[in-house]
């Protein structure tokens, strides 16, 4: 395989469309007589509507209906389940009754011709509202009176955690984050008779499928949901939200397509956030680093509609070897829209906090952070006792050790320096549990001499497309540009959800198989072509190389191209299809349940210094190293581009992003661009990755594992143990903020 | 946003024979006044457009001074040669305020003019007693950490949100304005009005009146001039401090001094106490921390913005230190 196009650096196939504008995204699909529709919403955020008034904006120009709890037929609430792919983001379906639970909830649905009379209208619509004192804070509720959400636990950590001679206790923070994807989520609702078409932006078009299928009180096959291309999602477009029920009802109501573009301000509030997460570490060690005590106590919130759990408990039993510890997590409900998760949900708040703690555990004992992370070294998962499926973390260290200059750290603090800045270096640890979930492709091989691959799922960015092009490239020697890839849309074969970095391993292995399913067909019917050159051969006797089909022992050129094969048919292709998932076997030797006997994660380091000039409290990230242990590394290119792209985001998680709600209204005030922080290109220093590149292959025939969430995990902590070394202060709830800083020096 | 007519004038006079209209709004580049519209907080009734206005030159002024025309564009400013090399602070200012498509549009007497970032003033769901007068300041009481320490009041606590106006009001620049009863020279520090009682008037412009210029004087050989801004992140962002600083020494004294700070003040803050402290003084690490001292005695600070007071002085400290080190 070592000619192969995977595991090289390709350049996205759907890139030039991207770039010159033609990819349509989701409200950019250009549909005949589309009214516009503006959502009203809530500026209250516990309470109930006592009036709506839209008497006024009723007879404004252009003005065709608005809808809302008082003229609105109920719609179902969905089963909702994400093994069944039937997840939606807020469980209430939209304008349910008079009740609001969070700042920013739509209230009415104003539709028009135009988006400016539409505009216009929402506001001139006069809502009263009986408003309740908000709970938009941790401190402002009590504290959960209830068995814990979630827990894991070995051993006795609270006996232990007293003898350990060597303790850290320490609580860390990280804030409510937004998702800020650049496409902003939107509707295009378009009916024709009883059947539906929704064009979205989403990162799940089987799911959405499902769910709009139950809102809506719709069987499936009415409904059509089109996604061909995503502006990011990091999370935030997993599940569907309440602006698509929205557009399918306004579209029914006016009997024309309609089209509902969530702002940014709203990006805020109705489409998920990720929960603030409050962190009680308590560690022990022996006085030579061996970890004997963990516990973690986890608050966090959720919706008061809707459960959530951002899941900090996997991560603290499973990342080091430890004999006892115990993690427990509460949810509480507070009066902010549902969150969703948001990349590299659970373990990137609990990395923070367990790489923070290990940091400083590694202070307390005078010892090399690196070397704390040695001598705690998991040889297995302990939390579920299982082998590792492929762990190359040690590596990870050592080569990110080598690679950044590790061993010139001077540990104390303030003491490294560069002209009139003082450096800091931190690492951390990260990690991602990898899945695979069930995917259906269809290849085909076409007698123009292409191929043709589709399945429903999504590119949201990440580069799909390419991996499929790639993988049927692969299998059939065609050139990349010879593969034509269809995604995006519900009535292709089902495919996986682009989360939790699943949609790689859980396509590759059926794009493998229903290539070679293609082939198959192509060479079988060679075989039996009457005139052909390989008329009554064994099939077994035949494969398909550089797009020829040849004798095996015969050179390719000594073959016939496989469309000629399919000419002398009258064929105009020939299809492979396949089914890959936990419960099929994808491909020959596949251990298929065997794969239930391993622990499967990604891992790897993050090496980062940062540049402190304490004079004016200015604080930057100016390197960062990447070694990550993600499996066989199918692109190079748009592999990299994941993993830098998740740093850029962990510098923006690390000093400068929060959502902040206004404790009177549950207002998040910062509810655009300029005032919620993302790192900008300025704040981006020279940055590193280095893939491993270890296949593994009990997941896929591959080895590969999806690699856009680990990047951002460990981050936070990596920058804020910088942080610690170059000002001596310790940040432990995020973001890093020049107040914060301002004591040193 | 409301329904609104639009105009374009053609020249200077008929501009401000219109202008005095009533819910007219001049827009230059559009880059506060269209933003705020879509939020409600600006329903101006009739827009002016006064982009054809020939007020686009920078041009040396008898007495070696340097006037620039109000639709002067910040990128052209911020370029310009003579700017660059007589008035770096200006330079420097302007290439740190907003982006670059940003700076390609905004004009400079629409920088001037620019309103403040207060997050409930953008917000027409409350009070806010600049956008609605007498219904009280959401702020105070509020999420505050970008507001202003100096200059504030009960209120209103916003901040003037420009870099440029700060170098400006650092070179002592004078706005020229003119309405239907002619042409009058404002000195920039005396252009703005603090909040007071009414946050809702914000400079002395009567209505109609039209920025025609900016000038700024003639430094005297051997002038040096610095801007730092802080803020959270390195690029796109109001200042949360910033200083600006120009000086003529005479040796290691200054013999002229002038400073003005930025993102703390409920206008370009001209700090005549910092500059007592430091002219005819010589230039040293202790005056320039007593200076900032000085500059920051009144501050006021809120729930969030404490830091702001420590982080001026520390900004300040800095350029004064980079502004008398230079070679």
């Amino acid at each position: 395989m070592s000619s192969s196009i995977v595991g090289q650096a390709v350049t996205r196939i759907d890139g030039r469309l991207k770039v010159t504008g033609q990819a349509a995204y989701g409200v950019e699909h250009r549909i005949q007589n589309v009214a516009h529709g503006v959502g009203v919403s809530s500026t209250i955020a516990n309470g109930r509507i006592v009036r709506i008034d839209t008497s006024e904006a009723e007879k404004m120009p252009g003005v065709l209906a608005i809808l809302h709890h008082g003229n609105f037929d109920r719609m179902y609430r969905p089963a909702g389940s994400l093994e069944e792919m039937s997840r939606p983001g807020e469980s209430r379906p939209p304008f349910e009754d008079e009740n609001v639970y969070y700042y920013g909830q739509f209230v009415a649905l104003v539709i028009a011709n135009t988006f400016e009379q539409a505009q216009d209208a929402a506001s001139h619509v006069r809502v009263q509202y009986e408003a309740k004192r908000p709970f938009v804070r941790l401190e402002q509720v009590p504290a959960p009176n209830k068995s814990p959400d979630t827990q894991s636990s070995r051993g006795n950590a609270e006996a232990a955690l007293q003898q350990g001679p060597v303790k850290l206790d320490a609580t860390y923070v990280t804030p409510v984050e937004t998702h800020n994807p650049m496409e902003m989520h939107g509707t295009i609702a378009a009916w024709e008779g009883d059947k539906l078409t929704l064009y979205e932006t989403t990162q799940g078009v089987v799911n959405h499928h499902n769910v709009a299928s139950q809102v809506l009180g719709m069987p499936p096959e009415s409904i059509h949901i089109v996604s061909p291309f995503v502006g990011s999602g990091f999370g935030c477009k997993l599940f569907p939200w309440p602006h698509s029920w929205l557009a399918a009802a306004g579209a029914r109501h006016v009997k024309r397509p309609v089209k509902v573009a969530v702002p940014r301000t709203l990006m805020f509030t109705t489409v998920g956030h990720r929960p603030l997460v409050q962190q009680h570490v308590r560690l022990a060690a022996t006085q030579d680093g061996k970890l004997v005590a963990m516990m973690n106590d986890v608050l966090q919130h959720t919706s008061v509609v809707d459960e959530y759990l951002e899941n900090c408990v996997d991560a603290t039993s499973m990342l080091y070897s430890c004999p006892n510890v115990k993690a427990q997590q509460y949810e509480v409900p507070l009066n902010v829209g549902t969150p969703t998760p948001m990349r590299g949900p659970g373990r990137t708040p609990a990395l923070f906090a367990l790489e923070s703690a290990m940091d400083e555990l590694a202070i307390k004992l005078n010892m090399d952070p690196l070397e704390l992370r040695l001598r705690n070294y998991a040889e297995k998962d302990e939390s579920s006792g299982k082998p590792w499926s492929s762990k190359h973390l040690r590596d990870a260290y050592q080569k990110g050790a080598e690679r950044f200059g590790w061993s010139k750290r001077n540990p104390k603090v303030g003491s490294m320096r560069k002209g009139n800045e003082i450096l800091g270096w931190g690492m951390a640890t990260c990690t991602w549990p990898c899945h695979a979930a069930g995917a259906d492709v269809r290849v085909r091989l076409l007698s123009d001499g292409s191929a043709h691959a589709s399945c429903a799922t999504q590119d949201i960015g990440t580069g799909t497309y390419t991996v499929f092009a790639e993988i049927v490239s692969d299998k059939t020697g065609l050139p990349v540009e010879k593969v034509k890839v269809a995604l995006g849309d519900s009535s292709l074969p089902p495919g996986p959800t682009s989360g939790g970095s699943a949609a790689t391993a859980s396509v590759v292995p059926a794009i493998s198989k229903a290539t070679e399913n293609a082939i198959q067909a192509v060479i079988k019917a060679a075989s039996k072509a009457p005139q052909g050159p390989f008329h009554g051969i064994d099939p077994k006797q035949l494969k398909m190389t550089q797009g020829r089909i040849h004798i095996v022992d015969k050179s390719p050129d000594s073959g016939v191209p496989f469309q000629e094969i399919l000419a002398s048919q009258h064929l105009v292709g020939l299809d492979g299809k396949a089914t890959s998932g936990r419960e099929h076997r994808s491909y020959p030797g596949d251990p298929g349940p065997e794969r239930e006997k391993y622990s499967i994660h990604s891992f790897g380091a993050h090496f980062c210094e940062v540049a402190f000039d304490p004079e004016i409290v200015r604080l930057r990230v100016t390197r960062w190293l990447s070694v990550i242990d993600g499996g066989r590394i199918i692109n190079q290119k748009t592999a990299r581009n994941q993993i830098l792209g998740a740093v850029v985001m962990g510098i923006g998680m690390g000093m400068l992003e929060e959502t902040v709600y206004d404790p009177r209204t549950g207002h998040p005030i910062n509810n655009n661009f300029a005032d919620y922080m993302v790192a900008v290109n300025a704040d981006v220093p020279e940055m590193e990755c280095i893939f491993l590149d270890y296949p593994d292959t009990v997941l896929n025939e591959y080895g590969a594992r999806g690699i856009g969430e680990i990047g951002l995990t460990g981050c936070a902590s990596a920058i804020t143990s910088a942080t610690y070394h170059a000002t001596g202060i310790r940040v432990r709830e995020l973001p890093i903020r020049i107040e914060k800083l301002l004591a040193s020096a | 946003m409301q329904a609104f007519q639009y105009k374009k004038a053609n020249d200077v006079d008929g501009a401000i024979g219109a202008g005095s209209t009533a819910g007219l709004k001049f827009v230059a580049g559009g880059t506060t006044l269209i933003d705020l519209m879509k939020l409600n907080v600006e329903r101006p009734t009739m827009v002016m457009d006064i982009n054809s206005l020939p007020l686009t030159k920078i041009e040396k002024t008898a007495d070696g001074g340097l006037r620039i025309g109000a639709m002067v564009r910040n990128s052209d400013l911020a370029h310009d040669l003579t700017v660059q090399k007589g008035y770096p602070v200006l330079s420097q200012a302007l290439l740190s305020g907003a982006s670059p498509q940003l700076r390609n549009m905004a004009s400079t007497g629409g920088n001037l003019l620019q309103r403040t970032r207060c997050y409930y003033f953008r917000d027409t769901a409350y009070p806010c007693n600049k956008r609605n007068p007498g219904s009280g300041c959401s702020a105070i009481d509020g999420y505050n950490r970008i507001h202003a320490v100096l200059g504030t009041s009960e209120h209103c606590i916003a901040t003037h949100p420009s870099d440029m106006a700060v170098a400006m009001v650092a070179l002592e620049a004078s706005v020229q304005v003119k309405g239907s009863n002619g042409e009058r020279t404002v000195p920039l520090k005396d252009f703005y009005f603090v909040p007071g009682s009414t946050p809702n008037r914000e400079n002395v412009l009567a209505p109609g009146e039209l920025i025609m210029s900016v000038t700024l004087p003639r430094l005297a050989d051997g002038t040096r001039s610095y801007y730092l801004k802080r803020r959270d992140r390195a690029s796109y962002e109001f200042a949360l401090a910033s200083a600006a600083v120009v000086a003529q020494m005479q040796g290691r004294r200054f013999q002229r001094i002038r400073i003005a700070l930025g993102g703390v003040g409920t206008k370009p803050w001209r700090s005549t106490e910092a500059e007592t402290v430091l002219e005819s003084h010589e230039a040293s690490a202790q005056n320039f921390r007593k200076a900032s001292e000085a500059a920051l005695s009144g501050a006021k600070a809120m729930h969030d913005n404490a830091f702001k007071i420590e982080l001026a002085k520390r900004t300040l400290v800095r350029a004064l230190t980079v502004v008398t080190s230079a070679a």
